[in-house]
């Protein structure tokens, strides 16, 4: 199958990221779907290294996953300071900013 | 170095006084001081002007003062002085009598106006002398323009000069705007002769005329334009609507302006032009067409009115008109002969009227009658005008006219000529109504308070009617004596003709309001429609009513809205446009994260699209 | 004396003043008025100084200060005067003058109303003599920016009842308020200074990107195309200050919003800059462009004055009146420019002086009478004058200015202007000129007769009114003798603006 499987593989997930984060209304699932978008992302780099043989695709993904965990803890407490604030967690309700 | 004083003194006289009464608030509030400071300015303006006129008509020699007004990189192009020549010294000798000869009849005429009122009243009257005075010796048409607007300033100013009557007001500004639109064309044409001789000075462009070094392309709408603006000042039709109107004035205001001097403006500039003029036959004709119609119709009105002021508004109306025809005839200085003597018994018949007036407190003549018995001296004085005007012979009326007939008939203008004897028909008999009506037959019952104590007037006001009727008689009988010089032959008929016209009028005007023999309804109804029309004034009056309504609100006001709400409304439009374009753009700022997520995804992709890497 | 930096000084006098009311003016009203008057006072001096000492037998700028700013761009604080840049400044000087005596009643925050009032005037002093093109252009700046304030905040607001197509948009911009007459005008303006800094960015780049200085690029012949259409920049920029039609409509609303002072100065001189810009960077620098577009100048001031004239007609409100009227002066002026003769430029710069004053007097009688009746519908008044003699006759005066009476500077001005017309290459511009002159003199007897010389009025709110008073009659009384004086001895003024006139018009080639 080689390569192409997993680059497949990793832009499908990709999209369906994608997809959820345009679409869900949750502000968690947004999330989940920017996880699925990041995950896609290292399984693409996983991918590329083993494929050459190299081990900076590897080292690319440590910082993403790092990056990733960060970025969550940092989503999900903004999420939960919004419904406190607001009591709710609905993205199409947060428009306070709207010109 | 002896520096000319004399030929400034006539004019600078009147002006100190006027600027010493305008700017000195204390001294012009005091009234009658106020009087005696303009009557000295005027009465020093008299004597000068005797001592030029009989320095330069001993001397044969024009004297000329200028200094540079406007000057520019080719030289002077305009300045401002003196010319005194036989011409100008003469009118000048009439303006200065008559000016002040008014002044003084205007301090016992308004002896009842509150003292302020009487200063602002000589503050004009000064600077009217001063205007006309520095028309008078102008040396250039520009500066006869500029003091030509003054003069109209002037008569606005003392036409107005009880403003708080609406009916005065309007009448003031009725004259300024008449005027004006005659001097649109008087402008025109200074600026276009200037272009075409490269000069507005008299005496240069006279030279220029006698060597021929005046092309005649264009020649004629440049003399037609400068009679439009004599055709306003001087009442020609259909321009004449101002000045019956502007007997609204004080009465020495009518006499001054209305009869002597400021109407006779126009015919002057004629004169002092006449050599441009004669190169250009066609504008005479009209000229002097113009002018027989003012004569007769302003006749014809004449015998319709009431007011006595106003039978002597259109009387001068119609005497203008005979100059206007002399000059267009080609004899200029017969219209410029007539212009001195109807200056005197014009000027006598409105200070006569006022003095009528200010006696019976009308100026209905139809509420008057019989004031022969309570004021003789005042009867004799309008008489001898009266007589003068009609054309009588002894009378200085009659060889000025006799002039103007003959000029016309040299000119070879048949009909005119004939309307213009049929117009001194009219006047005979239009004056002799207004005496026997005023003078003799039985006092009317009517609004007049005064008709008890009408009495002759007093020495302030009949001492300048004495003078002028003297001087009447005096140039009658002078001039019947010593005929003056003609450069043309009057056929032999034409002063009989003329008297027995004359006679005529006047037997006529006896036999229907003296005599009663004639019923004045009847002979009224015999002329037919005419007499509706004459009443009507024409119709002229009305025509420029509708004419200045339709400007002022139809035009105008289109205009005006049009700005507002069509050139500004494009802009309000791209304003309010701009602001509800920013409006609807805000709407793509929803706020909502995923609707900004879509955007950047779209972005991202058209990006790659267009650097190519999407297929 | 002669090393004294007169210019600046009469520039920058009045800004010193601003800065001085600004820092101690605070609730001290006396201070405030005399420091303004103390500023206006010395440019005034300044200018009559100007006036004497300059020598007419020289042509060219005399009193040049050089001081470089930026060498390496070409900019430096050059001032120097000609004779018409002199006219002006005098003019300016006599304004502002009489403007500081006009402003003395006002009530609110005088403070800032005189600091921005003199800001605005050196603004304006600098246009008139700087010969940097940047300075200028900064110059200029500071005499629009400055309105914005002074209208809005001291103005006052009248009322427009939306009518016609374009209605909807009234409701919208809010026609009417004082507010909207602020925004309109500065919005207005400062789009006219785009093109004029789209324009004299072009002159600099085709420099040589060397120097702004006004003298350096009269030197250089720049490309015909170029100069067409930097010239018609120059106009529509320019234009748009001196209201030319159709880009007017900015002036019946500001001046007639504006207070009086601001209104003295904005009809009186700012205008003026306008037709300023034309003639010197326009005819001065680009004379190719000149000869094309000169005929578009001439046929849009003929209709400037006509329509301005009959909008005039059509006006009830005072203010307005007199708003229009200096739109149909302005034209007599671009005419003027337009003919390109002596008389007509002669005529063109006169009339600028001569309708500065004018207007100056007509906004400063206005806003005394606005004061007394608070009123300024022309046809409920009547009968003022015998109530108050002296403003009437003062308003009569600069009426019959107005119309070009002579012994009046109107009529000087005109005269020249009808001159050059006929002896321009388009003579039908007599025409319209002499019939505007016509119209002018049947509004303006018109409104006179209304208001002041005719039956008084029934309406309590117009009996007993105060003729003028006290430090009232300083400004009128300047401002109608100096009508007069140059409607008398013109040559005093005449001389100076000739000098311009020949050498610009020797450049031009048409002299």
């Amino acid at each position: 199958m080689g390569l192409s499987a997993y680059l497949i593989l990793a832009a499908v997930i990709f999209c369906i990221g994608l997809f959820g984060v345009m679409t869900r209304r949750n502000t968690v699932g947004i999330l989940l779907g920017i996880e699925l978008m990041l995950n896609a992302v290292n399984i693409n780099l996983v991918a590329f290294s083993w494929y050459h043989g190299e081990v900076t695709g590897m080292v690319l993904t440590i910082f993403a996953i790092c990056i990733t965990v960060a970025e969550v803890a940092l989503g999900l407490a903004i999420v939960i300071l919004l419904f406190r604030t607001r009591r709710t967690a609905m993205a199409d309700q947060v428009d306070w900013l709207k010109g | 170095m002896a520096f000319d004083v004399l030929p400034l003194v006539p004019v600078l006289a009147p002006l100190t006084a006027a600027v010493l009464l305008g700017l000195v608030s204390p001294l012009r509030h005091t009234g009658r001081p106020a009087a005696f400071v303009s009557i000295l300015g005027a009465l020093t303006a008299l004597g000068s002007a005797l001592l030029l006129w009989s320095r330069v008509h001993d001397a044969g020699v024009p004297t000329l003062i200028e200094w540079a007004w406007l000057v520019e990189s080719q030289g002077t192009i305009a300045t401002i002085g003196v010319l005194a020549d036989a011409e100008s010294t003469t009118m000048l000798l009439l303006v200065t009598l008559v000016a002040l000869l008014v002044q003084v009849y205007s301090l016992s005429y308004l002896s009842d106006e509150p003292p302020a009122a009487l200063g602002r009243y000589y503050v004009y009257q000064s600077l009217f002398a001063f205007s006309m005075i520095g028309l008078v010796i102008a040396p250039n048409l520009l500066q006869l323009f500029i003091c030509w607007e003054l003069v109209g300033l002037c008569s606005y100013l003392l036409i107005g000069f009880w403003f708080q009557k609406p009916s005065a007001a309007r009448a003031a500004v009725k004259a300024f705007w008449t005027t004006k639109a005659g001097d649109v064309g008087l402008l025109i044409g200074i600026v276009l002769l200037w272009r075409h001789t490269g000069t507005f000075d008299f005496g240069e462009l006279r030279m220029l005329v006698e060597a021929g070094a005046v092309g005649l392309d264009g020649l004629a709408v440049i003399t037609f334009c400068l009679y439009l603006g004599a055709a306003g000042k001087s009442a020609q039709l259909p321009l004449h609507i101002w000045l019956p109107d502007a007997m609204e004035g004080p009465t020495p205001v009518s006499a001054l302006i209305h009869a002597a001097t400021m109407v006779t403006a126009g015919v002057y500039l004629l004169t002092r032009t006449a050599f441009l003029f004669a190169l250009t036959p066609d504008v005479l004709l009209i000229v002097a067409w113009v002018g027989a119609l003012t004569a007769i119709v302003a006749a014809m009105m004449a015998c319709a009115q009431n007011d006595i002021k106003r039978v002597l508004a259109y009387s001068t109306v119609s005497q203008l008109g005979y100059m206007m025809t002399a000059i267009g005839a080609g004899y200029a200085a017969a219209g410029f002969f007539h212009l001195l003597t109807h200056g005197i018994f014009k000027a006598l018949l409105f200070l006569g009227a006022g003095a009528v007036i200010h006696a019976v407190g009308t100026n209905d003549i139809t509420h008057m009658g019989g004031l022969a018995r309570k004021m003789p001296q005042t009867m004799v004085v309008f008489v001898i005008g009266t007589l003068s005007l009609a054309g009588l012979p002894l009378f200085a009326g009659f060889l000025s006219k006799e002039e103007v007939l003959g000029a016309v008939w040299a000119g070879g203008l048949t009909i005119p000529f004939v309307l213009l004897l049929i117009g001194a028909f009219l006047t005979a008999f239009y004056m002799m109504r207004v005496v026997f009506l005023t003078f003799f037959g039985t006092a009317q019952a009517g609004h007049s308070h005064g008709g008890h104590h009408a009495h002759d007037a007093p020495i302030a006001m009949s001492a300048p009617l004495w003078i002028l009727a003297i001087a009447s008689m005096v140039i009658g009988v002078y001039f019947t004596f010593n005929h003056p010089e003609l450069p043309f032959e009057p056929p032999g008929w034409l002063a009989a003709t003329a008297t027995g016209v004359a006679l005529s009028g006047m037997v006529l005007a006896w036999l229907t309001y003296q005599r009663g023999a004639i019923d004045p309804e009847r002979l009224a109804r015999m002329t037919g429609p005419l007499r509706l029309a004459a009443a009507k004034g024409f119709w002229f009056d009305d025509l420029f009513l509708v004419a200045y309504r339709l400007v002022q609100n139809y035009l105008a006001k289109v205009l005006g809205w049009t700005d507002r709400y069509i050139v500004d409304g494009v802009l309000n439009v791209v304003s309010a446009g701009t602001v509800s374009a920013g409006e609807q753009l805000r709407r793509v700022q929803t706020g909502k994260v995923q609707d900004y997520v879509l955007a950047v995804g779209a972005g991202v992709i058209a990006v790659v699209w267009m650097l190519g890497g999407l297929w | 004396m002669n090393d004294l930096p007169i210019l600046s000084i009469v520039t920058w006098a009045p800004f010193v003043a601003a800065l001085v009311i600004m820092a101690f003016g605070r609730s001290r009203p006396l201070l405030v008025r005399w420091t303004a008057l103390a500023g206006a006072g010395v440019s005034t001096i300044g200018a009559l100084w100007l006036y004497s000492a300059y020598d007419q037998t020289l042509s060219g700028f005399q009193f040049h200060e050089t001081l470089p700013l930026v060498p390496a761009l070409g900019i430096s604080y050059q001032l120097a005067i000609d004779g018409m840049s002199l006219v002006l400044v005098v003019l300016t000087a006599i304004i502002i003058f009489a403007g500081v005596f006009a402003s003395w009643t006002v009530k609110t925050r005088d403070q800032e109303f005189y600091a921005l009032l003199l800001i605005l005037v050196t603004g304006v002093f600098g246009v008139f003599v700087s010969l940097d093109l940047f300075v200028f252009f900064l110059f200029y700046e500071i005499a629009v920016l400055p309105m914005y304030l002074l209208i809005g905040i001291w103005g006052s607001s009248g009322e427009v009842r939306p009518q016609g197509l374009f209605g909807w948009a009234f409701g919208r911009t809010g026609v009417g308020t004082k507010e909207y007459a602020a925004m309109k005008l500065t919005l207005y303006l400062l789009l006219g200074s785009a093109f004029i800094l789209v324009g004299i960015l072009a002159l600099y780049v085709a420099g040589g990107s060397t120097s702004f200085s006004l003298l350096a690029l009269e030197q250089i012949d720049f490309d015909p195309q170029l100069q067409s259409w930097v010239f018609l920049a120059f106009y529509i920029g320019f234009g748009i200050l001196a209201a030319i039609f159709p880009f007017h409509t900015w002036s019946p609303d500001g001046h007639a919003s504006a207070p009086t002072a601001v209104s003295m100065l904005h009809a009186g001189v700012l205008m003026k800059l306008g037709a300023y810009g034309v003639i010197r960077l326009g005819m001065g620098l680009l004379p190719e462009g000149t000869h094309e577009w000169m005929w578009l100048v001439g046929a849009i001031a003929c209709i400037n004055i006509v329509y301005g004239a009959l909008s005039a007609m059509s006006q009830t409100d005072l203010k307005y009146v007199i708003a229009y009227s200096s739109v149909s002066h302005m034209g007599v002026v671009m005419l003027g420019a337009a003919t390109l003769t002596e008389s007509g430029l002669n005529g063109s710069v006169f009339q600028m002086f001569a309708h500065g004053i004018m207007t100056g007097l007509f906004f400063c009688l206005v806003g005394l009478v606005y004061e007394k009746a608070h009123s300024r519908e022309i046809f409920k008044m009547g009968g003022f004058a015998t109530m108050m003699p002296g403003i009437a006759v003062a308003f009569t005066i600069g009426g019959l200015s107005s119309l070009g009476l002579p012994a009046t500077a109107g009529f000087v001005a005109e005269f020249l202007t009808f001159l050059g017309a006929w002896s321009s290459a388009h003579s039908w511009w007599l025409f319209p000129a002499v019939i505007g002159a016509f119209l002018t003199s049947i509004y303006v007897l018109r409104v006179v007769r209304a208001i002041f010389w005719g039956p008084k009025s029934k309406d309590p709110h117009f009996q007993n009114l105060p003729d003028a008073q006290g430090t009232e009659w300083v400004a009128i009384v300047i401002l109608v003798g100096v009508l007069i004086l140059f409607g008398v001895a013109p040559r005093l003024a005449l001389d100076l603006i000739d000098l311009t006139t020949v050498a610009l018009l020797s450049r031009l080639g048409v002299l």
